[in-house]
């Protein structure tokens, strides 16, 4: 078996040839595109660990068979900063120590990337921790994800705001 | 990257400000180099198959189905499984535990690995594993605490007595005017870092290079050397960030060691990476426990006796009995104590030390019976405890080397608002018609050190470098110690580079026992201080130096520069020194431990109190932690923010262990039926609010030269009791069993 997708990741558009209709799009992006920055923390979608950016939508990538997403367009941790510019909720994550190993992290930050565009939790901490609760971490660093999310809106709010006066 | 938030800075030196991780910008890119994200050419991945059944032998495995398949290279089983130099039935040195490397076809507990299936692609080895299909001779299990008879522990875990008693325990019981004797249950509990155990292996003739997780990256050199017959030397293990440890990565274990032996057979690099449901075996777990407590007092609520049991699961091939009733030794001023201990032998993988081993599982029924002693004897809970404070460690009467518990409890119970907590339980209610309930209990944890080497080097340019092989699984390791480090060599943070987390430095020790910033801290301060020493012996014989003839008595070093320090004016740069001398780099060495002497004079320990507030439904009875504070001491905080989040960390894993893990055996089968994150619960964001972390001050000149405790484990001890107590106090139910849950309050409703 033998099938050609083309997909944009992280504004690349890939062209991958696969040969097993099996490949998830975590063991794809860690495995076959050299993008390990996502990480496999359960492979069930029980943990968050995985989660990426398909169409501006946050899902879990060990769900998501690669040969479904022929056109799609996926944002993973490594495509968030511009060069050096941290991305505000990675600087927020680094400023209120909302992790630890940084294991779980790039998929609390796209979980959390995803969840600020979404509108949906603003600026009221029992709905981001509700958001946020599809991500797991042991380390536990609840409380400094929390603050981080809530900074972040707070600051990407602020430069819209900013960009349209 | 700004500083901005809300935490204190300081001036004067590098220790003690609230630096933002250096790791972080690696950690939030995806650039920080996780062990199974690299990837050599030639990678094969292995995947193990783990046992079916908790008891018994494989009879089959259907090898030819899974090598039809098409990407598979190779099966690996007792059968063609290369041999081994060491024994994995053995114990040569002190963290060797005893694991599965297809030695033969025993069973002895469910997922333990029984084949390794090698393929080209993860697709096809994890269905070559599927294919296997094994057939098995099953024997029944014996599961649970009550599956065989106990034996007594007499040596227990990290050479510990099984038994310790101090004063006459029938005289303290006889003594009593009031007494409780409680029997507490304490599930299985499984490590399950957000990183699975994983390893990328590949040898080169007889050098092995090994990309792996690791608690204690030396000494893993000899580990390894020894199960495959090398040097220690031939071994280099690269470790610059674990994705959480817990204490599970600082053993060999079999699926690690058959991906290694894979690599061998194979001649290509091999990646395992172990799936979540694997991580419910062969890598350790806290054992059950069943605790019993006997606490009598006297009639000014002075306790005359302390009685601590504790009976814990450990595998039928190996030993680890969790050594709770330890947890009763050092706290709390009875005029007799004894703790000990039981294990009993069934069909699960070998437990291990889990974040505060013994102490957590310890702490839990001791705070609770503590809590139901000061129930009876109509005392509040914190006056209890503070009639029953030791000013001496009991039992062994040493002074403790430092111990602000006072100051824990009062800033605690003040920043809570302890104070008029009703005796009685069911008293309060929130304007939802939530049952309140508030409860504390006290934590404790050992202050220990182990040992250390580091080399700091002061380069021409008059920066540093220093390195020493640590293990950051969280705790910060990567900016506390380098912030130590900077000290140490009078240097700004700026101006020092770390190396770390690799096999090839100097020996950083174990990130263990909450020991590792003080032990790994220590040895990398002292070898910034002889690097300085020398530095100065150099300035002061130097004609051309500022600094001449000043002697080295009187030289300060600062921003790197040295100074005599009662004339500023008098000063000299590192630069300008190793200029002069040559331009050739200067290195130290030094080294962290305790001198046993230093050991025995004094009990050292972390101490603090956690308060904690809880609502529960009155007819569902769904239970909240609303709001749980905690005040340790803990010696001299290197870097507040990630302390911190070490504390916070720890509280979390305490409403973990309160109301959310447990492994549940099937006892029908031995095997664990929750071995994933939908079934085995620990909590989500949601289920955390109204933390707060206080650290009260606390200088230690005997712990060590730099004051330094340690904060990694502390946070669990006493906020499990905390919530139980709560929990009582909410609703008057009295549970004697973690984790605590609806069902059980239902029950009794």
């Amino acid at each position: 078996m033998s099938l050609s997708i083309s997909l944009t990741v992280n504004g690349a558009v890939r062209d991958v040839t696969l040969n097993d209709a099996r490949v998830t799009l975590l063991d794809l992006l860690r495995e076959r595109l050299a993008l390990p920055g996502t990480k496999k923390g359960c492979d069930r979608g029980q943990c968050g660990a995985c989660t990426v950016l398909i169409d501006g939508r946050r899902i879990n990538a060990c769900l998501t068979l690669a040969a479904t997403l022929d056109g799609a367009e996926v944002t993973t941790i490594e495509g968030l900063a511009c060069g050096d510019m941290l991305h505000p909720v990675q600087a927020a994550f680094i400023d209120h120590d909302g992790f630890q190993c940084g294991y779980c992290t790039p998929g609390q930050i796209m979980s959390a990337v995803g969840l600020i565009a979404e509108g949906r939790a603003g600026t009221d901490p029992e709905r981001i921790r509700e958001g946020m609760s599809g991500n797991l971490c042991r380390c536990s660093a609840y409380h400094g994800i929390t603050e981080a999310v809530l900074d972040a809106t707070t600051r990407i709010a602020a430069e819209k705001a900013r960009k349209s006066a | 990257m700004s500083d901005t938030l809300p935490y204190a800075t300081r001036f004067g030196s590098n220790s003690g400000q609230s630096t933002s991780r250096r790791d972080g910008v690696a950690k939030v890119t995806g650039a920080a180099t996780f062990a199974a994200d690299n990837h050599p050419q030639g990678l094969l991945y292995a995947v193990y198959v783990p046992a079916t059944i908790a008891r018994g032998r494989v009879t089959h495995l259907d090898v030819a189905a899974a090598k039809a398949h098409p990407g598979v290279v190779e099966v690996m089983t007792p059968q063609n499984r290369p041999a081994l130099a060491g024994d994995p039935d053995s114990k040569p040195f002190m963290f060797a535990f005893r694991f599965e490397a297809l030695q033969d076809d025993t069973v002895r507990y469910a997922n333990q690995p029984i084949a390794l299936v090698l393929g080209e692609t993860i697709e096809a080895a994890t269905e070559g594993a599927r294919l296997l299909n094994p057939q098995y001779q099953v024997m029944p299990p014996r599961v649970g605490l009550d599956a065989e008879a106990p034996y007594k522990v007499v040596v227990g875990n990290f050479g510990r007595p099984g038994e310790t008693v101090h004063g006459d325990v029938a005289a303290g019981h006889a003594a009593a005017v009031q007494s409780v004797d409680v029997t507490y249950e304490t599930p299985a509990q499984y490590h399950n870092a957000m990183e699975t155990h994983a390893v990328v292996a590949s040898w080169d003739g007889d050098q092995l290079t090994l990309d792996m997780p690791h608690q204690a990256i030396v000494m893993s050199r000899g580990v390894f050397g020894y199960y495959f017959g090398i040097p220690a030397e031939n071994v280099l293990l690269r470790s610059p960030y674990l994705g959480g440890g817990f204490g599970s990565k600082s053993i060999a274990n079999g699926p690690q060691v058959l991906a290694i032996l894979a690599a061998r057979m194979t001649g290509r690099p091999v990646k395992l990476m172990l799936r979540r449901d694997q991580m419910f075996g062969p890598v350790g777990h806290r054992g059950a426990t069943r605790q019993r407590l006997r606490i009598g007092i006297d009639e000014a609520g002075h306790m005359t006796v302390l009685e601590h049991e504790a009976l814990a699961a450990t595998s039928t091939f190996d030993d680890f009995v969790e050594n709770a009733a330890n947890a009763s030794q050092g706290l709390y001023a009875a005029g007799a104590l004894r703790s000990a201990h039981e294990g009993v032998r069934i069909d699960i993988g070998t437990p291990g030390p889990m974040r505060a081993p013994g102490e957590a599982s310890g702490s839990a029924a001791l705070e609770c019976a503590m809590d139901e002693m000061a129930e009876r004897a109509g005392l509040d809970p914190l006056e209890f405890r503070l009639r029953n404070y030791a000013e001496t460690e009991p039992g062994t009467g040493k002074p403790y080397s430092s111990k602000a518990l006072r100051a824990c409890y009062a800033q605690g119970a003040e920043r809570f608002g302890w104070a008029g907590r009703p005796l009685k339980p069911r008293q309060m209610r929130d304007e939802q018609g939530m049952l309140v309930g508030w409860g504390m209990g006290t934590a404790l944890f050992p202050a220990p050190m182990f040992a250390a080497q580091a080399r700091a080097t002061l380069r021409p340019d008059g920066s540093g470098l220093v390195e020493t092989a640590a293990a950051d699984m969280g705790q910060g390791a990567w900016t506390a110690l380098a912030q130590i480090a900077a000290d140490g060599l009078g240097l700004p943070l700026d101006k020092v580079e770390f190396r770390s987390g690799s096999s090839d430095l100097p020996d950083g020790g174990i990130a263990g026992g909450s020991g590792h910033t003080a032990t790994a801290g220590t040895a990398l301060h002292a070898a910034g201080v002889d690097a300085v020493r020398q530095l100065t012996a150099m300035a002061v014989s130097d004609p051309a130096s500022p600094l001449f003839g000043a002697g080295n008595a009187s030289i300060v070093a600062r921003d790197g520069r040295l100074f005599v320090a009662e004339d500023a004016s008098r000063s000299d740069s590192y630069a300008d020194i190793l200029a002069r001398a040559g331009g050739q780099a200067l290195v130290g060495t030094g080294s962290g431990g305790r001198a046993p002497e230093a050991a025995g004079r004094h009990a050292m320990y972390s101490h603090g109190a956690v308060f904690a507030e809880v609502k529960v439904d009155p007819d569902l009875f769904q239970i909240r932690v609303t709001r749980l504070v905690g005040a340790f001491a803990a010696g001299r905080i290197i870097n507040p923010k990630l302390a911190n989040s070490q504390l916070y960390g720890g509280m979390i894993w305490g409403i973990s262990f309160a109301l959310h893990e447990e492994a549940r055996f099937d006892p029908r089968t031995g095997r664990i039926m929750n071995a994933d994150f939908a079934g085995y619960h620990i909590p989500v964001n949601a289920d955390v609010k109204g933390l707060e972390v206080i650290t009260v001050h606390e200088d230690d000149p005997f712990v060590n030269a730099l004051g330094i405790k340690g904060v990694g484990e502390i946070g669990i001890t006493g906020t499990v009791g905390a919530i139980g107590n709560a929990i009582w106090h909410a609703t008057g139910t009295r549970i004697r069993r973690f984790p605590i849950r609806i069902e059980d309050l239902l029950a009794h409703a």
